[in-house]
Order: C-alpha cells, then structure tokens, then sequence
C-alpha cells in the first residue's frame, strides 16, 4: 500500500514538473550575446535599417570575433511598436539588450524604470562631445538628469509639393504659403482645376497615432498665438485646456476633411496613409501638397521603397506657415529617434560597444544619408557628404531655427492619443469642433488630472 | 466553456471514490488529478486573480514606475466615460444583431432548410458554410475586410450590376461587423440545430400533419418546443463567443471610424496597451465578464420557466 502510493506520488510530482518544465529554461543572450530590437515599418519594402543594422552587425562580429548581435525587427504600426517593446522590456527574458526607442516616448518609459542610466558608458565617450546639445535634452530625464540613451536622428517637418502639379494648376512656384487660408485656399483651386488629384495631404485620425499628431495637428497648434505654449506650458508644468488655439486646429483639420480637400476619409483614418502617400499617391503625381517630415525623400532614392529618379525635379519644399503669419512667420516640429538599453539587459556591456559602433561618426553619416534624417552629430550636421546627399537636405536642415519639441512627460504619450481621437471625430464629422474641444478637455483631465491642467487663451 | 472545465476536474474520482473506503485510498485514486489542477491553478486561476488585482489599481504600461490600490477609480471612471458606455451600447448591438437574431435565426433556417434538401445540395451547403466557421478569425477578419473595403469584391459585384456602391465600412461599420460576424459564426448554430432536429420524433410531426397543420405551425408548435433546450444552449454559447469577438472587429475597421464600431473588447484594448492603462483595461474586462454572466443568467432562468 505505502509502496504504491510513493509511486503514485513519484509519478504525479514527476508529471506535474514536466508539464511546468517549459517556465524555467534561460532564454540565450549570455556574455557574449545580444539582441537589438528596432522598429520595421508595415511596409514591406522599407528595408533601410534592416539593411543598414545588418551591415553593421557583420563588420561588428568581424572586428569582435566571439561576440554575437542578433537583430530582431518588430513589425507593427508606430503605436503597436511602442507597446510591444513596453512588453518585452517587463520582463528579464524578453527584455532586448538594445532599444529603438522614439525621444518622445523615451520619458514615458524612464518613469516606467524601463531603461539604465547610461552616464557611466558617455562619461568615457569621445565622440559624446559631437552630439547637439538639444539632442542630448532629448535623451535625458528631466527629474533625475541622467542619460537614457544615444540620440540616432532627429528631423524638422514642413510642406513639399509637386511643382507641375501647382504650375498645372496656375499657382506660381516656388510657392510658400504665408498663413492656414493660404494652404486651404491654393487647395481649394487645384480641386478645381485638378479633377483625379488630390489636393493635399493632412495626417489625421488615431490609426496613424503619432503621425497624425505631430506631422499634423501640432504644425497647427504650435503655430497659434500662444506658441510654445499651446499644448503644455512648461513654466506653470499646466497642460492647456479650452484653448481657442486648439479650436481653430481641429477646425482646419474639420475643413480639409469636410471640402474634401485631403485623402479620401477612409484611407485618411486608415493604419497605412503615411505609406500610400509617399510610396503611391506622391510618386504617381496625384497628390499636390504634402504637410509632411523631412525624411519622405528616402521613399524615393534608390535604395527606398519606391525609387522616384525624377523626384528631386518633380518635389520642392515650403516652411509651414504660422496661423496668421504672426512671427516668426513659420513652424516646425522635431523629435527623433534614440538607442537605449534596457534596465533589464543581460548584456548592457555588449550593448554599449555595439551603440558605440553604430554612432560613430562614419556610421552615422551613413545612416542619416540612407535615411534621409537630420544629424544629430555637429560634426556630421558639418560634412559635406551628408548636406549634399539629397538637395532637400539644407533647407529642412534650416527649419531647425523655427523647431519646437513635444512635452516629453511621461504623459505625452496619453495626450497625444487623446489629439488623435479628436482629429479623428471631426474628420469623419461624427462630432462638431466643439464637442471634440471638449471631449479632449475632459480626456486630457482623465489623463494627466485636472490640477494639472490650465485655461488657455479664448 | 473554459470555467466549466474547473469545476468538472474538482469533483472527478475523489467524490467517487469515496463509499466505504479508507481515506488513503480515495487521496491514492485523487492524487493524478494533481498535476492537472496544479496547471489550472497556475495557468487559469493565477491569471484570473492577477487579472482581478489589476482592475482596482492604476497599473500602467508606461509611465509610472509603482502601481497602487486605487479600489473602484477604474469602476467609477468607466461608468462616467461617455466612450465606455458607448462600446457597451454597441456590443450590445453586436450581440443581439449577430448572434441572437442574426447567426441563430440563420442558422435554424439553414438547418430546416438542408434538412429538407437531397444529399449533394446538404453536402455542399454544409460545406460552403463550416468553411467560414474554419478559417481563423483573423483571417475571417481581412477576407471581410477585402469584401466591404471600398474598393473591395462586394463593389465590384454590385457595380457590375449596375447597383450604387456602398461604403459600410466606413458609414455603417457596425452593421459591416455584424453581416461579418453572421457569415462567419452561423456555421455553429447550423450544426447544432442539424443536429437537434435529427432527434426531432418524426411521428410527432407526422400526427401534426395528418391533423392539418402547415408548415409554419409545425415548425412553431412542434419542432421548436421539442428542441427547445438546444436553442438555449446554442443561444448561451454564441452569445458568449460573440462577446468576446476581438480580431475580426479589430482587422476590419479598428474599432472606427472614430469609435462607431468600438466594443467592449476593442475598448479594453485599446485603452490597455494604446493608452498604456492597464488597470483600466483590465477593469473593463471584469465589466465584459459581468456582461456575458448576466446573459448566461437571462437564459438559464428562461430555461427553467420553459421546464416549469
């Protein structure tokens, strides 16, 4: 009896380990290991980094023999890609050694103590000297000021447009824009003259997330009276609420949709606008003006998506004009993307070589010439190579002087879905300018609390 | 489903077992139960709690290093959110328009109907309609998505007809979720009713129809009070699979435009892991949980007033 109930309880604990068995096994990256994680984008053909992170790994393993980088992309949409290596960075088995991380969501997940503080690494750096100073802002936390990560890119935004598309239409070129009416007006008559293109491009809607908000609605707001100022005003630490700036934004957006000035609402409010855009709708000429990042040449070398050879004679570039022209007369917005480790990294070490490997200054010339990107090196920004690469170069690199920067707070990343919900009901006209002005009011109080939100300007 | 199977493993062989045998022996026959409750307390129970713990606190993806208690904050936010009542008004929608009225209404007619037929018709009925049933939901979800896109098959047909195009994705999204969700999921309550009317007596019908009645009377005064109980079960269950349908909602249109096809489940995602919210999100699957619970109470207590 007692033998067989040993048994009975050998076999048990034995079944029940086995079955557990799959939680206890070490995932790989040891010593000599790490796994880099970036971002691919959903369109297939946009393999630049891919191409560009896998050069660099073999002439890393080369020049370190032993050591192994294994490249993991995340295929997703932006907002997909954020939350998918929040969910690996939880965890120490899944967390990557190295993190493509976006500087405005960089805030977020510091707070989150997702990443390490990597001042020990830059302090015996050379080349940490050659990053700009406002990137190097980017990359550090604002409460504890340390550094969380090695700036990539950074970019400028503004419009490019199709200049046979314009003179077609009777606009003289260049063409620079003085105020909003100026955008929608010029739109107004190439709908008119134009049958079969479409007039402009606004990026709105919550599927694009940050693409709605930065490449469009805060080209507006921060380009309103209160400037700086509109969205979050960083001397009182308020965000702004009911605010008639932001009004007249979704008001824009509201107009462009309505006359049906912009893309068709659907492909509009679609995951895949920003792709059917510059790799379609642009290259195909039937789309004549395009508020947009300084990258979109990359779509169009030969090494991008959709190579367009005759683009470079086709495309020009505007400064986005402010509302009313008030000064300085024009906007930009800047973010950029950054390299950081993970808080819970195996291999931070590895990981350090390796980011020193990828940002030195050759490499990242190359890499912001690949990607058509603003340096964030100076002596990169300096070097002919890079500003003679592509002849959009200079003048988005000029845009800089007008630049503004999103909040980066850990919240930014809730307010900004809460812009794209109400970019996305006055689009489809589900609610008026009012009401959406108001649900982002109530949204935003949810979400930051409302003593930390301030009246803006009537 | 999945609940029921916890209790099923409880009260297996030890309560059986039991009888007049000594204790050592009934803990002997129990004890290769072990391992399996041990993965369902881990596997099942251990999330569910977890799951519980999170709705009251303010546990975010992003943003926070700590999480606290905040007790019914999320319970109280969601009940205040105009979203929130928004996508249980549209589950709502979705629940009653494609599963109780739209895959079990169609789903009975296609079963009376094969019934009826001769064998190749039923076979290749059968077949076209458990093909759906088949696919995977995400692939369910972008065939839809193919079918009512602008300039997707149903446009094509219904130009070549010379019929105006439709756009429902976009200016009906919820009725093109819930013709998706009926194409897909009437399979289920085809099979069951096949089979519930195989048990049917067919001397009960014919005596029906010696004494005159039609085909609708049989049908209302025989047939379904004879199956009455399969329509229950077949209502609880699509009822409960319906709510919870997430993909094919989330591939076809995102929960948009704006929120106009947003349900509880796509609701729940997004706040969760585009807002980062996680304590909310999880607060919102417990309502989700509350909602599928009182709709299994509603037919259970219209399954006894039958027996009564």
């Amino acid at each position: 009896m007692r033998k067989k109930l040993l048994a009975a309880f050998a076999i048990t604990v034995a079944a029940t380990l086995s079955a557990a068995g799959c939680g206890g096994s070490a995932s790989g990256s040891g010593g000599n290991s790490i796994k880099v994680v970036y971002w691919q984008h959903l369109d297939q053909n946009d393999n630049k980094q891919q191409k560009f992170l896998a050069s660099m790994k073999t002439s890393f393993e080369k020049a370190h023999p032993g050591k192994k980088i294994e490249v993991v992309p995340v295929t997703a949409s932006e907002n997909d890609y954020y939350t998918k290596i929040q969910l690996m960075m939880r965890s120490p088995s899944t967390a990557p050694d190295l993190v493509y991380e976006d500087t405005a969501l960089i805030n977020s997940d510091i707070a989150s103590g997702y990443l390490k503080p990597i001042d020990s690494y830059v302090k015996s750096w050379a080349d940490w000297g050659s990053f700009a100073k406002a990137a190097k802002g980017a990359v550090s936390s604002p409460t504890d000021g340390k550094t969380y990560g090695v700036p990539d890119d950074t970019d400028t935004r503004g419009i490019w447009y199709n200049q046979n598309l314009l003179k077609k239409a009777g606009i003289a070129t260049p063409w620079q824009p003085k105020t909003w009416q100026d955008i929608l007006d010029t739109a107004r008559t190439i709908k008119k003259k134009l049958p079969g293109v479409t007039p402009m491009n606004f990026y709105t809607g919550q599927a694009g997330g940050e693409q709605s908000t930065m490449q469009g609605f805060e080209m507006l707001l921060y380009g309103t009276d209160a400037a700086d100022n509109s969205l979050y005003d960083a001397k009182n630490k308020k965000w702004i609420v009911g605010s008639q700036g932001f009004k007249d934004a979704l008001t824009f957006v509201h107009t462009v949709y309505s006359e049906n000035l912009g893309l068709s609402k659907p492909t509009a409010l679609g995951p895949n606008a920003g792709a059917e855009v510059g790799t379609k709708l642009l290259p195909d000429n039937k789309l004549a003006i395009d508020i947009d990042g300084s990258w979109m040449a990359n779509n169009w070398l030969k090494t991008g998506p959709r190579p367009w050879p005759d683009w470079a004679k086709t495309m020009a570039s505007a400064a986005m004009p402010t509302q009313a022209g008030q000064a300085p007369g024009r906007v930009s917005m800047s973010g950029g993307w950054a390299w950081s480790i993970p808080a819970k990294a195996k291999n931070p070490d590895l990981a350090w070589q390796f980011t020193k490997a990828i940002k030195n200054k050759d490499n990242s010339t190359k890499w912001n010439i690949i990607e058509s990107t603003t340096a964030v090196r100076t002596d990169v920004a300096a070097d002919p190579k890079y500003l003679d690469a592509t002849p959009t170069n200079k003048f988005f690199t000029g845009l800089v002087a007008y630049t503004h920067f999103r909040p980066a707070l850990p919240k930014y990343p809730q307010v900004s879905n809460a812009i794209t919900k109400a970019m996305e009901s006055v689009t489809t006209g589900q609610s008026s300018v009012d009401q959406a002005a108001k649900t982002y009011d109530q949204d935003l109080a949810t979400a930051v609390g409302s003593d930390s939100t301030a009246k803006g300007a009537r | 489903m999945k609940s029921a199977a916890a209790p099923a493993g409880h009260a297996g062989a030890p309560a059986r077992g039991s009888g007049g045998h000594p204790a050592g022996s009934s803990l002997l026959r129990g004890l290769p139960l072990l391992p399996s409750l041990v993965l369902l307390a881990v596997f099942l129970a251990g999330p569910i709690v977890y799951c519980v713990y999170d709705a009251f606190t303010d546990a975010q993806l992003t943003g926070a290093a700590q999480t606290h208690f905040v007790g019914l904050a999320n319970f109280t936010r969601a009940f205040g959110d105009p979203d929130f009542l928004n996508a249980l008004w549209l589950t709502m929608v979705f629940v009653v328009g494609s599963a109780v009225v739209g895959q079990n209404t169609l789903g009975l007619a296609l079963a009376v109907l094969t019934e009826k037929a001769t064998r190749p018709v039923r076979s290749l009925t059968n077949g076209v309609v458990i093909a759906a049933w088949v696919l995977p939901e995400i692939v369910a979800g972008y065939l839809m998505y193919a079918f009512f896109y602008q300039q997707g098959a149903l446009n094509d047909v219904l130009g070549a007809l010379g019929l105006p195009r439709q756009n429902w994705l976009y200016t009906l999204p919820i009725l093109a979720v819930c013709l998706a969700n009926v194409w897909r999921g009437t399979a289920f309550s085809m099979m069951v009713y096949s089979a519930a009317l195989g048990e049917v007596p067919r001397e009960l019908v014919e005596a029906a129809e010696m004494d005159g009645a039609g085909v609708w009377h049989r049908l209302w005064h025989v047939t379904l009070p004879v199956i009455r109980r399969s329509i229950m079960t077949n209502l609880m269950l699509i009822t409960l699979q319906t709510l919870s349908v997430f993909g094919l909602i989330y591939a076809m249109t995102r929960g948009g435009p704006g929120n106009k096809s947003q349900t509880l489940p796509v609701f729940m995602y997004q706040q969760a892991f585009q807002n980062s919210l996680i304590g909310y999100g999880t607060a919102i699957a417990l309502v989700l949980l509350v909602v599928g619970a009182l709709f299994s109470v509603v037919y259970l207590k219209l399954l006894k007033v039958e027996e009564d």
